[in-house]
């Protein structure tokens, strides 16, 4: 793995102590033969905060995203849960007068230091949006676009493909990758989209409801994907369907606001499992029971 | 209140409903009518009073035109007199001016949609912009003769094309520049989001997804902004411009005329037979002017079924 | 590997040739070395992926510096504006005094012995723009009001770019029109006594030009006015006429005087109707049956004849510049203060 070495190498420095938990995952769950050079990295949050403007949307939250599992964010609207994982990539900065403080690193890179450039979080933490957004391009053109302003050298067509099937759409669009991305169905386009994000070969994959627009049919497309996603990927989604959540993640982070107008909090976090069955706090109770929200 | 208080003791029982309200609903519905009639007239005068501009223009001037006309030089008798050297004059000020005006504009655009921080600064550049759009055409051609007429004479030129085309493009920038912007603005945020998502710099979403998105609309008004720049007659007089000419301008140092210009001239003159070849180069103004606009939709409609 | 973020684009037509020639036969080499690898399918991450090109970094600078290049330069017009007019106002000044400009009842720059009251041509401006705004207030207004409270959605899409037509035509071409057309005519029906050069055609006609600004304006307050407004209107018992003119307009006011005060700043500064129609006679009336100069005029008088640099007449138009200058942005400040106390409210 001579590729993976010269990653670890420009990106950070492996330190072993630091992260045994992903080293254990990692000896377990080896990468699938396509290698491609980028390696799943776990994301460890302390003390974020996010605004916009004076607002507080998401007070001290800490987590640890383990590298090739999928964790689910829930909790009801408004709660900061999108506001959340937006910072996981720098995207929330995007908005006007939109910040974030504290610490998030992405394996051992703080992001959010001094000289950390965004584009290059960004390239290395993908992310798939509430709204599918395909470019008004070509279907090949909007999964090759990410890639060649990466600096992608290889078979363009080769990867165009490989990204598409593993999104679960190549069947669908094989014939016509010249025609728009905007003439696909809903549910389509969200699928694009994935593949577009895949086609940069990120790290790590966020989420951000992107079934919540979508038919069943295309949900359960997408939710199909998922297994495949994270023995490539770490992958952090956040949905509204706590069903959802429940079938396709391995950890849980339930957000939660106690009084109108405070910002929103981290309220727990901890396997699916046992959010789910036995969670610590009565809030989460209620909320997995379906009692509000 | 007091006298529906006597009304109603006088007719001793319930009130007709509606007997407190004086004008009855047919009157108000007549004045409806009326109303939406006054309002329909109001908006079609300004066309007809367009309409019967136009043909007053063309009975004047249609029968004028010839090959002649548009091939010869200016003359002082009004039936020899042609447009030649004004009509290059036009399609070199309008060829300049595009050349100046459309990529300071459409950068301008960019830099205030896309990169801009909501500074002080940055709002006093926009209101700077508002205002330079409202400030008359000819204080545009005092600028131009202070600046690029006499301070810059010795590389301009003087009163040559490239002063014209340089006063022109900074006349209708503003124009450009708030088109330019409304196209960007209408573009959805989700579409710089999917683009930064994937690791782009601001400058490749900008160069791959938002102009090709934004350049129908930018376009269709940097066009209605230049085919203003072509019917400008103020500041051109004012950088000199001139009104007899007899030589075709060769570049953009050259001394020149151009359409409005020409026909300024003519309708300046007292001989009836210069008011007939004033109302031909309004024709070729026109003309020229709806071609292109016609340009422009064309431009339009096609970058649209691309998309 | 400064080209390297560009190796997957055609080279723009500009530098191929050349541009081929001095990237190199190594960098050719390379890319030609990845693309057998990526169809042996034995490439290795580090050299499919290029992610750190630095000329991405460096590009992505020098955009920024020279977009933010242009947008400065609209700042530098209106300083090189100010500063012009300044520069030739304080040399006229120097040589006539500031009192009599703004006191004295003659203008006669071209005389002997010349005067320099700038209320004459004020007058000329006034008197021209009045009978402007009489015209276009009444019709832009009404014509707003059928565009946003009466207009169907097809008659609103082909009648709003045909009234803007109105003010696509050059100024030229409706001089032209007010000196040869509506003059004779006129004077043919009901006013014989009639000057060829007279204020009211060349008002009327400017009039007509100003439609556009003051009903698109308009129009955009009007629409702007929620529906629940109007329902409220309708829920009492309203007409459609009482709607639009007791409810719709007093609430678009603002947006309605910022419109009319953009239409008087476009009277002051317009040109070349007044310059051909209304004549070169400068006097201080308020007659619109007779000739008279306006500011504009008096500027495209001077410049259209032969005038040296330096001279005192010279100086007298970029005089009469910055006091149109002054009276157009004070104008314009004001309508802005209007329009956006109107969009504070809605």
């Amino acid at each position: 793995m001579d590729s993976e070495k010269t990653r670890k190498e420009r990106t950070l420095s492996e330190d072993p102590e630091r992260r045994p938990e992903v080293k254990r995952l990692q000896s377990r769950q080896p990468s699938p033969p396509v290698a491609t050079g980028s390696e799943a990295q776990g994301i460890t949050i302390e003390g974020l905060s996010a605004f916009y403007g004076s607002f507080k949307a998401v007070t001290d939250a800490s987590m640890n995203i383990q590298a090739n599992k999928v964790t689910a964010l829930i909790g009801p609207s408004g709660c900061g849960k999108s506001t959340f994982l937006r910072c996981l990539n720098r995207m929330h900065e995007v908005i006007p007068g939109a910040r974030a403080e504290g610490c998030v690193r992405l394996g051992d890179q703080d992001i959010y230091a001094k000289g950390s450039d965004p584009v290059k979080i960004r390239q290395r933490v993908g992310m798939v949006f509430q709204k599918p957004n395909p470019f008004s391009k070509s279907i090949y053109e909007n999964v090759a676009w990410g890639a060649r302003i990466n600096g992608y050298r290889g078979n363009m067509d080769e990867l165009v493909e490989r990204s598409l099937r593993q999104a679960a759409i190549w069947d669908e669009v094989k014939d016509r990758l010249k025609e728009s991305g905007m003439g696909l169905s809903g549910g389509q386009q969200q699928r694009l989209c994935i593949a577009r994000t895949l086609a940069v070969e990120p790290e790590v994959i966020l989420m951000d409801e992107p079934a919540s627009a979508l038919d069943p049919v295309s949900t359960q497309k997408i939710e199909d994907t998922m297994e495949e996603l994270k023995k490539r990927y770490t992958v952090v989604i956040v949905t509204h369907n706590m069903q959802q959540a429940a079938r396709i993640s391995d950890y849980t982070g339930f957000f939660y606001i106690e009084h109108m107008g405070d910002p929103g909090r981290l309220w727990e976090f901890d396997a699916t499992d046992k959010i789910f069955s036995n969670p610590e706090r009565k809030e989460t109770e209620d909320y997995v029971t379906g009692r509000f929200g | 209140m007091t006298q529906s208080s006597t009304r109603r003791t006088q007719t001793e029982g319930r009130p007709e409903p509606g007997a407190d309200f004086r004008t009855s609903t047919s009157v108000r519905y007549g004045l409806d009518r009326l109303f939406t009639g006054l309002v329909f007239i109001a908006t079609i005068i300004g066309l007809i009073v367009l309409a019967v501009l136009l043909v007053d223009v063309a009975i004047d001037g249609i029968p004028r035109l010839s090959w002649d006309f548009i091939t010869s030089f200016p003359s002082s008798f009004p039936d020899n007199a042609g447009i030649y050297p004004a009509l290059l004059g036009s399609l070199w000020l309008l060829a300049l001016t595009t050349l100046i005006s459309v990529p300071l504009g459409i950068g301008a655009a960019i830099y205030l949609e896309e990169y801009a921080p909501d500074s002080r600064i940055n709002r006093l550049i926009e209101i700077n912009i508002s205002n330079l759009a409202g400030v008359p055409s000819i204080i545009y051609g005092l600028l131009g003769l202070g600046i690029f007429v006499n301070f810059l004479g010795p590389i301009t030129g003087g009163r040559s094309i490239i002063s014209g085309a340089l006063t022109l493009a900074l006349l209708i920038l503003p124009v450009i520049i708030i088109a330019a912007r409304e196209a960007l603005r209408a573009i959805p945020n989700a579409v710089r989001e999917g683009g930064m998502a994937l690791g782009a710099t601001r400058w490749e979403v900008i160069r791959s997804h938002l102009l090709p998105m934004a350049l129908p609309g930018a376009l269709t008004g940097t066009i209605l902004a230049l085919s203003r720049a072509i019917g400008e007659t103020a500041p051109l007089i004012v950088v000199g411009a001139a009104t007899f000419i007899t030589f075709a301008p060769e570049g953009p140092r050259d001394a020149y005329s151009a359409l409005p210009i020409q026909i300024f001239s003519w309708v300046s003159q007292p001989q009836a037979g210069f008011a007939v070849a004033a109302a031909a180069g309004i024709v070729v103004l026109m003309a020229v002017l709806v071609l292109a606009n016609s340009f422009a939709i064309w431009l339009r409609n096609k970058y649209q079924r691309r998309g | 590997m400064i080209v390297g973020a560009d190796l997957n684009r055609p080279l723009p037509l500009w530098k191929s040739a050349e541009m081929r020639l001095s990237c190199g036969y190594a960098v050719l080499l390379e890319v030609q070395k990845v693309a057998i690898e990526a169809r042996r399918g034995q490439n290795s991450g580090t050299e499919v992926w290029h992610r750190e090109s630095r000329g991405r970094y460096l590009r992505e600078r020098l955009v920024k510096v020279v977009l933010a290049a242009c947008a400065y330069l609209s700042v530098f017009t209106t300083i090189g504006i100010v500063l012009v007019l300044l520069f030739e106002t304080i040399n006229f000044f120097r040589q006539v005094s500031i009192v009599e400009f703004f006191t004295s009842t003659t203008w006669s720059a071209a005389f002997a012995n010349p005067q320099f009251g700038i209320m004459v041509l004020a007058s000329g401006t006034l008197l021209t723009t009045a009978v402007a705004i009489a015209v276009a207030l009444p019709l832009g207004l009404l014509a707003a009001i059928y565009l946003s409270e009466y207009a169907s959605t097809g008659m609103r899409r082909w009648l709003k770019p045909a009234l803007e037509v109105l003010a696509g035509v050059p100024t030229i071409v409706y001089g032209f029109f007010a000196l040869t057309f509506l003059t004779p005519l006129l004077k043919a029906t009901i006013l014989p006594g009639l000057p060829i050069f007279n204020a009211l055609s060349a008002g009327l006609i400017m009039g007509v030009m100003i439609i556009p600004t003051i009903a698109s304006v308009s129009e955009d307050a009007l629409y702007a006015v929620p529906r629940s407004l109007r329902e409220g209107g309708y829920a009492l018992g309203a007409t459609k006429r009482e709607v639009a003119t007791k409810i719709v307009v007093p609430a678009a006011l603002s947006g309605i005087v910022a419109a009319v005060i953009l239409g008087i700043s476009r009277a002051i500064g317009e040109t070349m109707i007044v310059a051909v129609a209304a004549g070169a006679l400068a006097q201080l009336t308020l007659n619109p049956l007779q000739s008279v100069q306006t500011m504009t005029a008096y500027i495209v008088q001077v410049a259209s004849g032969e005038t040296a640099t330096g001279t005192l007449t010279f100086s007298t138009i970029f005089a009469v510049g910055a006091a149109l200058f002054v009276m157009t942005l004070v104008l314009n400040i004001i309508a802005y203060l209007f329009v956006r106390r109107f969009r504070e409210t809605y």
